[in-house]
């Protein structure tokens, strides 16, 4: 540590002693990031000692990091110190039952067709619903408790077990990964905690809904996932958010942690407001998800359905550490207006037959821009590994880009790599053919997209599948004609 | 039910249809022959709403309507179904996914509530046997793999199940062997009311021995230039077309 950095810190860590400057009793905290933001957080969410370390640490990171510029998008430079890094939702009390929870914001579930009422009885899926930042309903916890699941929000966890939190935290995700991990693992506010024993099959979808309330909030979200030998666990995510002018941060965190002869199934409906139809609002949506199948045998599957955000950029990836490990990606990325997605998965081979396979679609209509950045890295010993590549993309229009980034790095020689990929536009004849059985184009293209999709969307839980196929035809709402 | 009127058609600046004029009753089966490329398939474009066919003189009536002042959709929902020449692959989208989209539209636009699965299920059992089409077939992707017969067949299951009022059948005999024919024309010919009309597009008269023709037209370089009954259809099998085209190339001369 130079000289002026030990002064600085030796007079900052001081002024802390004198207590806060910022009013620990506000809902939100200031405008900006510092070692103060960082400590404010991390006290309104009473926190243990080692968390806030672990967050300085990641902060101190942060500040000497630059925002990658690899990605095929642009946009405007983002002011970090123009951004509130933290706040509460109105809410006074914790509900403990759907009953305590403010009709109003059920309401606004309900519209968003996510009614917890309806999912609890309908479908038997146990939702974790996280609202601005702060987890305002679980349900099923009990039921799942009996089998020693864990599935709550991320601040319970770190109080009611501190000590799984403490070992997998940061474990697939280092703080230091990258900028937005960085910046997440700062200032996280909330996310989703999964824990499933040995030997458990998680007898239900877990499921967790996102959406942004306040403006002008950058959401930070961080989700782990621990799965024990021999489990199994299907996680849904989703979200949607209401229109708004202001762009919006999200960098969320996902981590998945698999050991021997577990599975995970990660599905994901991405619908963040994407901007309108010149582009302007819309969320900027930076995330990072990684799993490591730690243990032989093990498998990761994401499957992930984007049709919202401005900016996407989000590379779901899997580290197949253990012998026989598999991992899966299939993506569906949508985008139309003025929609930049840069996505795509990273397949690391290390142990000896691990096999990967992707599976990318991408769709781009308006002035869209849709990459897809794939990595496929077989390490030394990795001996008998392969992997399979698929990406598609499908033009509507000729005013839209699509574009495919796939790196593939070998080090072994028994590796066995396939890349297909194909380009195609939706055919004239294709929706004449729709239109003459009295489909209206509308309704023709979203036909074709989903059948298009459908390898991707047929990975996706029955119920999920219906809402993706919807939002696929709202996303390309007035792409034709 | 359909009356076509002087049309003229062009695509791409060239124009194909010449002034076509043809009047269809209900209950009625036309036959329109022609050599390659005299315009048939760019007719039954045109009548089912093509978009890059270009409409530049003429009008067409239908049941009452200006038919070129629908969306194609609009005239398949009145009734105007088109069974392709090539039918076209939808990867990913069944059949039955397909038509029920299609059918629950045309309800829809009819005042009708949506049909419920079972409903639907049971329609297509019985249409199914109409044209000897398989349950397998209809749950994989449209058109994708295919043989030709099956694009067909599944070309006239379609019209089963949409039930239209006029009827533009494309060469839905060519690719055919002799059995598949017999099963498509029998389809065709067992969906025949009073009420409904078909126009039968072919160059061949084979399909004319099981869909027998009220009316026989000669489509020629954009015009029909002979009608007849339907031993017009046999005679141009025993003699070819060409003593069509020299009489046809001598009175425009
Ligand atoms: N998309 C097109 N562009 C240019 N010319 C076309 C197009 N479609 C058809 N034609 C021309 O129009 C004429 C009639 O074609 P078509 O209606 O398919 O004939 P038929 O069905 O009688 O064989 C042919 O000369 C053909 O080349
Ligand atoms: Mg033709």
């Amino acid at each position: 540590m130079s000289k002026d950095n030990q002064i600085l810190e030796e007079f900052t860590s001081k002024e802390y002693e004198h207590g806060w400057n910022i009013d620990i009793e506000a809902d939100q905290a200031p405008k900006g990031l510092n070692e103060d933001i960082v400590r404010f957080i991390s006290a309104k969410k009473e926190e243990p000692e080692w968390l806030l370390e672990w967050r300085l640490k990641a902060f101190r990171a942060w500040t000497k990091m630059k925002e990658p510029k690899w990605a095929n998008v642009k946009f405007p430079d983002i002011n970090y110190q123009d951004i509130i890094y933290y706040s509460a939702p109105k809410q006074k009390v914790k509900p403990k039952s759907l009953n305590e929870v403010d009709p109003e914001l059920l309401e606004t579930f309900k519209k968003l067709g996510i009614s917890l009422e309806e999912q609890k009885r309908l479908t038997g899926v146990a939702v974790d619903a996280v609202l601005d930042s702060v987890s305002v309903a679980t349900t099923f916890k009990d039921k799942l408790a009996e089998m020693g699941i864990i599935f709550c929000s991320f601040s319970e966890a770190v109080r009611e077990h501190p000590e799984l939190v403490k070992k997998y935290i940061g474990s697939v995700v280092p703080t230091s990964d990258n900028y937005f991990a960085a910046l997440n693992s700062a200032v996280f506010s909330d996310g989703s905690f999964c824990y499933i024993p040995k030997g458990v099959r998680c007898p239900m979808e877990l499921s967790t809904y996102f959406r942004i309330n306040a403006a002008n909030t950058g959401q930070f979200e961080r989700t782990l996932i621990v799965a024990e030998e021999g489990s199994y666990v299907s996680y849904l995510e989703g979200c949607t958010a209401p229109q708004r002018d202001e762009n919006q941060l999200h960098a969320a965190v996902v981590e998945i942690y698999a050991k021997k002869d577990a599975e995970v199934k990660y599905s994901t409906v991405q619908n963040w407001y994407p901007g309108d139809k010149e582009g302007k609002g819309g969320i900027y949506n930076f995330v990072t998800k990684r799993g490591i199948c730690a243990g032989d045998n093990s498998k990761i599957s994401w499957t992930q359905v984007e049709t919202g955000s401005s900016i996407t950029w989000k590379y779901p990836s899997c580290i197949l550490k253990g012998d026989n490990s598999i991992g899966e990606f299939y993506s569906v990325a949508v985008t139309n207006n003025r929609q930049q997605a840069d996505t795509g998965t990273k397949m690391i081979h290390i142990g000896k037959n691990t096999k990967s396979r992707i599976v990318s679609k991408g769709v781009s209509a308006g002035y869209s821009q849709n990459s897809y950045r794939g990595q496929v890295k077989v390490m030394k010993r990795a001996d008998g590994a392969r992997n399979f590549s698929q990406c598609d993309s499908l033009l509507m229009g000729d005013k839209c880009g699509a574009h495919t980034f796939p790196y593939i790095d070998i080090e072994n020689k028994s590796a066995q790599i396939e890349h297909e990929a194909t380009t195609s536009k939706i055919g004239e004849d294709q929706i004449f053919y729709c239109t003459q059985r009295g489909i209206d184009e509308e309704k023709a293209v979203a036909l074709i997209v989903n059948g298009y999709c459908k390898e991707v969307l047929n990975q996706l839980p029955m119920e999920f599948a219906v809402e993706a196929q919807k939002l696929l035809a709202l996303t390309l709402e007035g792409s034709v004609g | 039910m359909l009356s076509i009127k002087n049309l003229h058609a062009s695509i791409e600046g060239k124009e194909i249809l010449k002034g076509i004029n043809l009047e269809v009753k209900p209950g009625e089966v036309h036959a329109i022959m022609g050599p390659n490329g005299s315009g048939k398939s760019t007719l039954a474009s045109v009548l089912a709403g093509r978009e890059e066919y270009e409409v530049t003189a003429g009008e067409v009536d239908y049941l009452g309507q200006d038919l070129l002042d629908l969306a194609p959709e609009e005239r398949a929902r009145e009734g105007v179904f088109l069974a392709f020449q090539y039918p076209v692959e939808i990867p990913g989208v069944s059949t039955t996914n397909f038509l029920k989209t299609a059918l629950n539209q045309v309800r829809e636009h009819k005042g009708l509530e949506p049909l419920d699965a079972v409903s639907f299920l049971t329609m297509m059992k019985e249409k199914m046997k109409l044209v000897e089409i398989d349950q397998a077939l209809l749950s994989r992707s449209l058109n994708e793999g295919f043989s030709g017969g099956e694009k067909k067949r599944n070309e006239i299951f379609q019209m089963a199940m949409l039930e239209p009022k006029l009827s533009i059948l494309d060469e839905t005999d060519s690719g055919l062997d002799i059995d598949a024919l017999r099963i498509v024309a029998n389809g065709v010919n067992k969906l025949k009311t009073k009420d409904n009309a078909t126009i039968v597009v072919t160059h061949y008269q084979r399909l004319l021995d099981y869909i027998v023709p009220d009316y026989v037209h000669v489509l020629y370089k954009g015009k029909i230039v002979k009608s007849g009954s339907k031993e017009l259809a046999l005679e141009l099998e025993e003699k070819g077309y060409d003593w069509i085209k020299e009489e046809a190339d001598t009175t425009t001369a």
